[in-house]
């Protein structure tokens, strides 16, 4: 469309366009505007209003159920929120969920399997990522459920454990965040394994050649060739899952619903309890501000790391 | 020519988004003119149907007698407190508002607070029927604030001790058994852990997933008992919700002894979303539970049309009055709750909705609906009707039972409170924390639920 439009604009004045008036350039503007418009209405009414609204309710003290009004409470349930011992046990669940299952996890896991690959015969290649991207395709709430019926009393990993006579677990009661932990690194790992695989296979191989001449072992090989030349993949691919992460909901409560007790509830399980079965709207989309700015903060840690690396 | 066919081009895409998102907003809607929506609760145990085959029946006969109506039924599969959530999103919009709707009547005063329901007394004025109500369910209709009804209850319940005889027989436990203080349902228990292995000693329901299953039959049967009875939750004198008092201690110390000794289920089952399906059609026609706190609808769970059909129901399970803390007072005591049915505030066919929901209340309906469902009956006439009574054997002890009981706080903070309660019971349970952190802990909850100034100090 642009370039038939350029040369359509371009015979307009070769035959000599001067002689109709040319439209005001504001006019002009808007005009060339207009195709992006019905999709900034779009967006507008379905994703700004919305939002608007949320930033509009945390500042309110609207319930579900049990009064009709909606008052402005102004910063009241921030306050709440940082005098309530169940969000500070939130918040230190998502660090660790998300430091866990996300930075370390997915990251390295996903990193080590991106490396191995990249020796292994087709078949093993192709075997390994089908069974690693299998994970990853499932559904949310599937996953959760799969892994539920892992981890469970009476569950597969009980049953192989019990076979090889070793001593049972009961994971989801006694340590139910590391059982989530290692259910999201399940699923998720495929992701930054794509990503790292994409990203080894950009590194000059002359370059790693070259240090192997230089008597540099597999691992420095590693350490000081690789990751550096692959370290913008590197930061993206964290930026992107720990922002995925952060929002986990479906596979935590599918396992565990935050429980027992409140060992596993992320601070989305948290919002989602406290604005819809304690019926406070209002508290709970202040969570989800709370939440929006613990995700902002880890994007612009990232994001300067990336300018640092421009710089 | 090209910068006007964009033009052109744009105007007719915003046109037809505008156009197809403001058509959008029309459909989905519930009742029209000669339609309406009714929603209920379907159990998460999909064995048990009781309620839509009932349900089912009942629109076949209204359909029939009034042509051309369509009565939608649309049952909501959750647990009790996603499906409160859900309902009160429906009710909040007229077009996903339904025209009926089916309540526990604890959150009723809560979602009249919310405006979300419509005052049936114009209705009502005209109903001669309304007349065979009995006056305590009546009252728990009424909303305090403006005097007005808001809902027809269907069924009433009390609670008690369901207990396996040849269990007991095999503890050495002497039947019939009526326990006079707290300690005793405790020696029995210890006795049955002691002498019967593999079984359960006891059920006592805990924890959030249970919703109000945990605070009623689990909490309130207990703290009600203690010496502050019926105003140890909520002072209505004085309008306000008691905090740190001994009573509530003492309560969640007989919950941590259950679990602490390995009285009750293993825990994660006790915590499960499920845990009340599994007593009913597990555990106890198995033989694997010997004592169970419990409503008096637990037959629906055995009877033929039933989800677990077990005849030897009748000869195998006795009940037992819930005993008050040390035997003070009456030396029993009951919870009653109930559900009802409700117009929302934007129904489309309100009129319509009326009129089916005096279909589902008429006498035969509701004698067959107590039956079906071994619930009490609200209806005097049904009460009194020796077929209801002859129906299940257990229908003459609960039905007793009423004049021990209590009924929970008609105020709209009791759903807050009441997920306060199973916050802090589920901590005991799992042991995350004391009796007297998790007490002080829901102290807190209800403070910053209703305000401190709506809360008194109970007797310490």
């Amino acid at each position: 469309m642009s370039s038939s439009a350029a040369t359509a604009a371009g015979r307009k004045g070769a035959r000599g366009g001067a002689d109709r008036t040319p439209l005001p350039t504001w006019l002009a503007g808007l005009l060339r505007g207009l195709p992006v418009l019905p999709s900034v209405v779009l967006l507008a009414v379905f994703l700004a209003g919305p939002i608007g609204y949320c930033v509009y309710y945390a500042f309110t003290d609207m319930q579900l159920t049990g009064s009709s009004g909606t008052h402005f409470t102004g910063l009241h349930n921030f306050s709440r929120a940082f005098g309530d011992p169940d969000f500070t046990n939130a918040v230190e669940l998502t660090l660790m969920f998300v430091v866990g299952s996300a930075v370390v996890g997915q990251n390295t896991l996903g990193l080590a399997l991106a490396v191995l690959m990249e020796k292994a015969s087709k078949p093993v290649r192709s075997l390994t990522s089908a069974v690693v991207i299998s994970a990853w395709v499932l559904p949310e709430v599937v996953a959760g459920y799969l892994m539920y019926a892992f981890f469970y009393q009476q569950g597969s990993l009980n049953a192989i454990l019990r076979f090889l006579h070793l001593p049972q677990q009961n994971w989801l009661y006694t340590l139910p965040i590391l059982a989530v932990c290692i259910a999201n690194m399940w699923r998720g790992t495929a992701f930054s394994m794509l990503v790292y695989s994409a990203a080894l296979g950009d590194v000059p191989r002359e370059l790693v050649e070259a240090a192997e001449v230089d008597g540099a072992s597999a691992w420095q090989r590693l350490w000081r060739v690789t990751l550096p030349v692959i370290r913008r993949s590197i930061l993206t691919n964290l930026m992107l899952i720990t922002l995925q992460t952060l929002s986990v909901f479906g596979l935590i409560y599918t396992m565990t619903r935050g429980g027992p007790g409140n060992k596993t509830e992320t601070l989305p399980i948290f919002m989602y309890q406290q604005a819809f079965q304690n019926s406070l709207i209002g508290y709970g989309t202040a969570i989800a501000l709370v939440l929006l700015v613990v995700g902002a903060l880890f994007s612009v840690v990232y994001i300067r790391m990336l300018k640092v690396e421009e710089g | 020519m090209r910068t006007r066919l964009t033009v052109a081009t744009g105007i007719a895409v915003v046109t037809a988004v505008l156009a197809a998102t403001a058509s959008g907003c029309g459909s989905g809607s519930g009742g029209s003119g000669k339609t309406i929506k009714v929603v209920y609760q379907k159990q998460l145990n999909s064995s048990n149907t009781v309620q839509p085959d009932f349900l089912a029946g009942q629109v076949k006969v209204f359909e029939k007698a009034n042509p051309g109506t369509t009565v939608k039924l649309v049952p909501v599969t959750a647990s009790e407190n996603d499906y409160y959530t859900k309902i009160q999103l429906m009710m909040r919009s007229p077009v996903t508002a339904p025209d009926l709707v089916y309540e526990d009547t604890a959150t009723i005063n809560s979602d009249v607070a919310s405006g979300y329901l419509k005052p049936l007394d114009g209705y009502l004025s005209t109903w001669k029927d309304w007349g065979q109500y009995a006056a305590a369910s009546k009252a728990a209709m009424k909303y305090a604030e403006d005097g007005k009804t808001y809902g027809v209850p269907d069924n009433t319940d009390t609670r008690g001790i369901w207990y396996n005889k040849t269990l007991f027989e095999k503890a050495g436990i002497a039947v019939p058994w009526q326990p006079k203080t707290w300690a005793d349902v405790l020696t029995a228990a210890r006795a049955v852990k002691a002498k019967v292995p593999g079984v359960t000693p006891m059920n006592l329901y805990t924890g959030t997933a249970g919703g109000e299953q945990s605070s009623m039959q689990g909490f309130e049967m207990l703290l009600y008992g203690t010496a502050a009875g019926g105003s140890s939750l909520y002072d209505a004198a004085q309008k306000k919700w008691v905090v740190g008092s001994t009573g509530f201690k003492d309560a969640l110390d007989f919950l941590h002894t259950v679990y602490s000794e390995g009285l009750g289920p293993k825990v994660q089952t006790a915590l499960g979303v499920n845990i009340g399906a599994q007593v009913g059609t597990e555990m106890i026609p198995q033989g694997k539970l010997a004592i169970d706190i419990d409503g008096s609808w637990m037959p629906n769970n055995w009877i033929r049309t039933g989800p677990k059909p077990w005849p030897q129901w009748q000869t195998t399970m006795g009940e037992a009055a819930m005993p008050t803390q040390d035997g003070q007072g009456k030396g029993k005591v009951s919870m009653s709750g109930g559900w009802a049915w409700s117009i929302p505030a934007k129904a489309k066919n309100a009129d319509l909705a009326w009129k089916f929901l005096q279909s589902l209340e008429t006498e035969t309906a509701s004698a067959q609906w107590n039956n079906v469902n071994a619930t009490i009956p609200v209806r005097q006439d049904v009460a009194a009707d020796p077929k209801y009574l002859k129906a299940l054997p257990t229908n003459a002890f609960f039905s007793g039972l009423v004049a021990a009981t209590y009924y929970r706080p008609g105020v709209p903070a009791y759903t807050q409170v009441s997920s306060a309660i199973q916050k802090a019971m589920e901590s005991v349970t799992t042991g995350q924390a004391s009796v007297d952190k998790a007490a002080s802990t829901f102290d807190n909850d209800v403070r910053s639920a209703v305000g401190a100034d709506h809360t008194v100090q109970g007797a310490q």
